[in-house]
Parts: structure tokens; C-alpha cells; sequence
């Protein structure tokens, strides 16, 4: 049988089989086998299917062979591909090194169906990824949730309990909002197919209704993707969350929120409504701006380290808007790159996180004084993660900011007041990753922590496979960089 | 006339604020999960609301009479899978509610815990 046609339903199938499998296995070890093998055949799937777009491709699907737009359609097109390859990389790079430490925090009689429901948020995200029906994502957007809240609630710190409420609330609600204003767009188009929605809007798109719509799914998803100052649940679901869990969702379930948003703004929207570029540009552009300085100076103050890399995710995912707010292609682009390097940035720190997780056991600075003694190479590798972080050349961090300060020099006097604000950002990044390095390296244990004694290789070695991903795209941006001209070239293709 | 005209739409309305409103107000968790299940079903009564049409019956066809007013199905159907998601939702919350309860002893005013370090 040949495949090739079926890879972007694989892609949902093989985690969501695998996981009722994974509950009948009943044991720590071949569940952790099993959750890795799915993961990491939907990296490979997710290679095969970059292959497929590379060739110029918008690889479509017909579920069940019932055509598009009365069929549910599979549509995989460049940016969906880069997100495809973060979620699954991701997803595999933290099962392979955390096996350790999730037995450890979540302990061997639960490891089953902990990776179920690892299992099923994968399946959820990359399903988002995939999917060209707007009510699909939806329930997919919900699979993936509900199973993010039971990862984010399986840790041994008490304090998960209330952070996973309050992400459960705000992650409702912002789903609800997403699905009242695909209601509303159903209600003027009739269709829930997204490229459909596009054609058929165009007859009704200046109505109020649709503008209505677009304002409950803009902020619905901003809700989803932590976008400041809609982030209040995100920095306490980052810190106590399990440390693996926490390198799977900070790499990509904003992010995946973040590919919604702008599939559905530049996508759907912004050929059918007046001035829309303006009005998403005059909304988001600031609150990008605030994210920035606020998830900066928050970091810099912040005495935990799990949170510290939380609020520089927050600033993180500003970078990643105000590109998309610039609304040219070059925005799009910087936009679209700074998704996949930061992924890598962070997924590398909270990786090392994994490493410092296995031998202390509280993650505030003032524990980890003089961590670097013991494990030095956990903490070289945390140095090398945290200068990709703050965009120093030759990291892929430099490459995607940089790409950010040229698009906004594009835009005249307030590029200028942009790119200030960049600067002024990195160097507070400089400030707080620093801090970190500082007090680990040279700070004077606190005493009363016996010798400790360098992670366990498997996990060490993923994570400088991670820091290695971070230099090899940072030299060689092309693969980064030729889906993210396609993903903007693809989205902006109707600009006035 | 108007007004009645668009009595769903504004029960609708009505229902998504007092949900909503219960969500920011209300300290107690499960007063919580109450006003976002009554927020979610808001939501269904929209979509429902929509597929309406004036004099039409189910969508069933009887015998051979494929000539009768029906109403449209397909937001029936995704109310079907909203509501699903929805009741998976309030179970997880529930059983959130009830770890919560387990290790802090109370369900309200969680905002604390934030501050109790080192356990």
C-alpha cells in the first residue's frame, strides 16, 4: 500500500490509536516506549510531509474521500509544515530525554496513562496543524487542551492544582469565544471549511456580524496563546507542571494558538474586511509592545527559574505578534521564523530545566546557587540555550530578530521606535539570562545540599542536541527560512 | 416586535454574561465550573438558534416525503460534539476541584497557595 497520499491523516491517526494502546499496556516502561515511538513516526511523517510542500505543494486530504467543501478536508500548507515540525520534534526530543525525570514526578504506576494523555495532546495539536475546518480545530483545539490540563496537573508540587484550574478556565473560555464567532461566520457563509469561508465571505464580509466574528476569534485565541495581557494563566501553568511537560507545551502550545490566529486573521479575514490590516495592526502592535517590556521586567525580578523563562516566553510571543502586526511579508516572515526559533531557544532552557529538575528539588535561584559546580555541562548547556534567547549572532535567536529589526525598519519612524524597544528588550534578556548564569555558576551553594552529581546522559544528551539544533539553524536558516517566505507569501497574498 | 423576534438571541446574550460573569465574580471553584458550563450552553443555543427555520420540522425524512421543511442539521451536530466536549470539560474541572479540596482542604480562595512555599 502506498502511503505517500494518507501522511497528513497519519499524522492524527498514529498518536490518537496509540494512545487507548498505551492505557492497555499497563506498564512505566513500554508505555514511555510506545508514547515514543508515535512521536517519533509523526516526526518523521511531519519530514516527509516538508518534503511534499517544499516541492511547491499545498498537500490536501479528503477524510473519508468526501470532497471539500462538504467533506472534512485535511490542508497542509508551509506554515502549517514549520508548526508540524516543532510540535512533533518537540513532543519526541521531551519523551526521549525525560523518561527519568517523569518517573520520577509522576511516578511508575501512573506513567501509563500520563502518556495517554500525552499521547492525545499531541494528537490534538498537530491536528489543529492539519486540519482546513474551522470547527474541527475547534474540537481539536480541545483534545489537545483537556489533555494539556492532565499533564499540567500530573506533577508532585501541590501548587500544579490551582495553576491547571486557572488554565482550565481561561483555556474554556477562549475556546468558546473561537467557536461563537465561527458560529457567527457559519451563520453569513454557511460553509465551516476555512478556504471556502475566505470565498463566501466575500459577498457578506462588510457586514457587523463578521467584523463581531472576527473580534470574538481574534480575542478568544489571544486568550489560548497567552498574549499579553491575557497570559495570567500561563507563567503558573509553566512552573509547576512537570518539568518534561513543561519543555512539551512551552515549545508549542501557545505557538500552535498563535498559527489559529493568524490562519484565521490573515487567512479568512483579510481580503473580505475593510481595513482589517489596520485594525489588527492599531489592536495587537501595542499590546505586542506591553508583552515585550512586561514579560522582560518580570523575568528580571522574578526569583524562580521556571517562571523566569515563563514571563521571557511571554516577551517571546510579543516578538512573535508585533511581526505579525507589522502586516507586510517581511513581518510575516520574521514572525513566522521567530515561532520556530524560539521553540528551539526555549525548548533547549526547559530541557536543561529537565537536567536541574532531576537533582534539586525546588527550582528557585537561590536553591540552584552553585549548580554549575556540580553539573557543569547541563549548565554550559543552559549558557549556550539562553544566549540563543537573547539573539546573540550565530544562534538561531539572532537570525529571526534580526529578521524582525529589518521589517521594521520598513515601516518609517514608528519601525524606528520598534526596534528601540527590541534592543532595549534584548538587553533586558541579557540582564535576566545572566542573573541565571551568575548565580548558578558562581554563587555559593546554600550548604545544606549534599554533592550532587551531573544529570543522566540520555536526558543531557537531548538537551545538547536541542542547544546543537539551536546553532545548526542559527548558521543555516534556510529551511526556517524558505517555509517562512512561502507561509507569507501564502498569507499576505492580498494586501492593498 | 423586534425584540421578539430575536428572543434567542438575546437569552443567548443573557446567558453568556451570566456565565461569564460568574467565571470573574465568584471565588468558590465550583460556583466557577457552574458559570462556565452555563456559558458553554449559551454557545449551543446560538448555533441551535441559527439552524433554524421558520416552520420546519426535524430533519428526519418520513416514508417518502423528502418535500418538508426541515431544519438545517449540521449545527445540531456540532452542538452534539460541543456538548461532549463540554461535559469532558466540567468532569476534568470537577476532578480538579476535588484534588484541590484533597490537598489544600478548602476550594476557594486559591490565589494563596501562590504564596506557601516550601512544603
Amino acid at each position: 500500500m502506498n502511503l505517500e497520499p494518507h501522511l497528513p491523516a497519519l499524522q492524527v491517526v498514529v498518536p490518537l490509536l496509540t494512545a487507548p494502546l498505551v492505557v492497555l499496556l499497563r506498564d512505566a516502561r513500554l508505555a514511555w516506549w510506545a508514547a515514543l515511538a508515535a512521536s517519533a513516526m509523526n516526526f518523521a511523517v511531519a519530514v516527509a510531509i516538508t518534503g511534499q510542500v517544499l516541492d511547491g505543494a499545498v498537500v490536501r486530504y479528503d477524510m473519508g474521500g468526501w470532497a471539500a467543501p462538504l467533506g472534512i478536508e485535511l490542508r497542509v500548507d508551509a506554515l502549517s509544515t514549520i508548526l508540524l515540525l516543532v510540535v512533533s520534534g518537540a513532543s519526541t526530543l521531551a519523551l526521549l530525554g525525560g523518561r527519568a525525570s517523569l518517573l520520577e514526578q509522576v511516578g511508575e504506576a501512573r506513567q501509563p496513562l500520563f502518556m495517554a494523555a500525552w499521547l492525545l495532546a499531541l494528537a490534538g495539536l498537530v491536528g489543529i496543524l492539519v486540519s482546513g475546518d474551522a470547527f474541527n480545530i475547534f474540537v481539536f483545539m480541545e483534545i489537545s487542551s483537556l489533555a494539556t490540563y492532565i499533564l499540567v496537573a500530573g506533577g508532585p508540587d501541590r501548587r500544579a492544582l490551582p495553576a491547571t484550574f486557572k488554565y482550565l478556565v481561561a483555556g474554556t473560555v477562549g475556546a468558546t469565544f473561537y467557536l461563537i464567532g465561527v458560529g457567527m461566520v457559519f451563520m453569513m457563509t454557511g460553509t465551516l471549511n476555512i478556504a471556502d469561508m475566505e470565498l463566501r465571505l466575500a459577498t457578506v464580509g462588510d457586514t457587523n456580524i463578521v467584523y463581531v466574528a472576527a473580534g470574538f476569534i481574534t480575542i478568544g485565541l489571544a486568550l489560548k496563546a497567552a498574549i499579553f495581557p491575557l497570559h495570567a494563566w500561563m507563567p503558573n501553568a509553566y512552573t509547576w507542571a512537570p518539568h518534561v511537560v513543561t519543555a512539551f507545551i512551552a515549545a508549542c502550545a501557545t505557538k500552535v494558538a498563535l498559527y489559529v490566529l493568524l490562519r484565521m486573521d490573515f487567512f479568512v479575514f483579510q481580503k473580505n474586511l475593510v481595513d482589517h490590516e489596520l485594525q489588527f495592526a492599531f489592536v495587537l502592535m501595542p499590546l505586542a509592545a506591553m508583552g515585550i517590556l512586561f514579560g522582560s521586567i518580570a523575568a528580571v525580578f522574578e526569583p524562580n527559574l521556571k517562571r523566569i523563562l515563563a514571563f521571557s516566553s511571554l516577551a517571546q510571543i510579543g516578538y512573535i505578534l508585533l511581526g505579525a502586526s507589522l502586516v507586510t511579508v517581511a513581518g510575516f516572515n520574521a514572525s513566522v521564523l521567530h515561532l520556530f526559533n524560539h521553540a528551539l531557544a526555549k525548548g533547549a532552557l526547559f530541557l536543561a530545566v529537565v537536567c536541574l529538575g532531576l537533582r534539586y528539588r525546588h527550582l528557585d535561584l537561590a536553591d540552584l546557587q552553585g549548580a554549575g559546580r556540580h553539573m557543569p555541562w547541563t549548565l554550559t548547556a543552559f549558557a549556550l540555550a539562553g544566549l540563543s534567547l537573547i539573539g546573540v549572532p550565530g544562534t538561531a535567536g539572532f537570525v529571526s530578530k534580526w529578521a524582525l529589526i529589518i521589517a521594521a525598519l520598513e515601516r518609517g519612524a514608528l519601525g524606528v521606535a520598534l526596534v528601540v524597544l527590541i534592543v532595549v528588550s534584548s538587553l533586558l534578556a541579557v540582564v535576566y539570562v545572566a542573573r541565571i548564569v551568575e548565580r548558578l555558576w558562581f554563587g555559593e551553594p546554600p550548604g545544606e545540599n549534599p554533592a550532587v552529581s551531573e544529570a543522566p546522559w540520555p536526558t543531557l544528551a537531548v538537551t545538547w542536541l536541542a542547544v546543537g539544533a539551536n546553532f545548526w539553524f542559527g548558521l543555516n536558516a534556510s529551511l526556517p527560512g524558505e517555509l517562512a517566505q512561502r507561509a507569507g507569501e501564502a498569507f499576505l497574498r492580498h494586501l492593498p | 416586535m423586534l425584540a421578539l423576534d430575536l428572543f434567542n438571541s438575546w437569552i443567548f446574550v443573557l446567558l453568556l454574561m451570566v456565565g461569564f460573569y460568574a467565571v470573574i465574580a465568584r471565588d468558590n471553584l465550583v460556583k466557577k465550573l457552574m458559570g462556565l458550563s452555563i456559558f458553554q450552553s449559551a454557545v449551543f443555543l446560538l448555533f441551535i438558534t441559527m439552524g433554524t427555520v421558520t416552520g420546519g420540522t426535524a430533519p428526519i425524512v418520513l416514508g417518502d416525503d423528502w418535500g418538508a421543511v426541515f431544519s438545517n442539521p449540521l449545527p445540531q451536530v456540532l452542538i452534539l460534539t460541543a456538548i461532549v466536549v463540554g461535559i469532558s470539560t466540567l468532569a476534568l474541572g470537577l476532578a480538579i476541584v476535588v484534588r484541590i479540596k484533597e490537598s489544600y482542604g478548602r476550594i476557594s480562595d486559591i490565589d494563596a497557595p501562590e504564596r506557601d512555599r516550601r512544603l
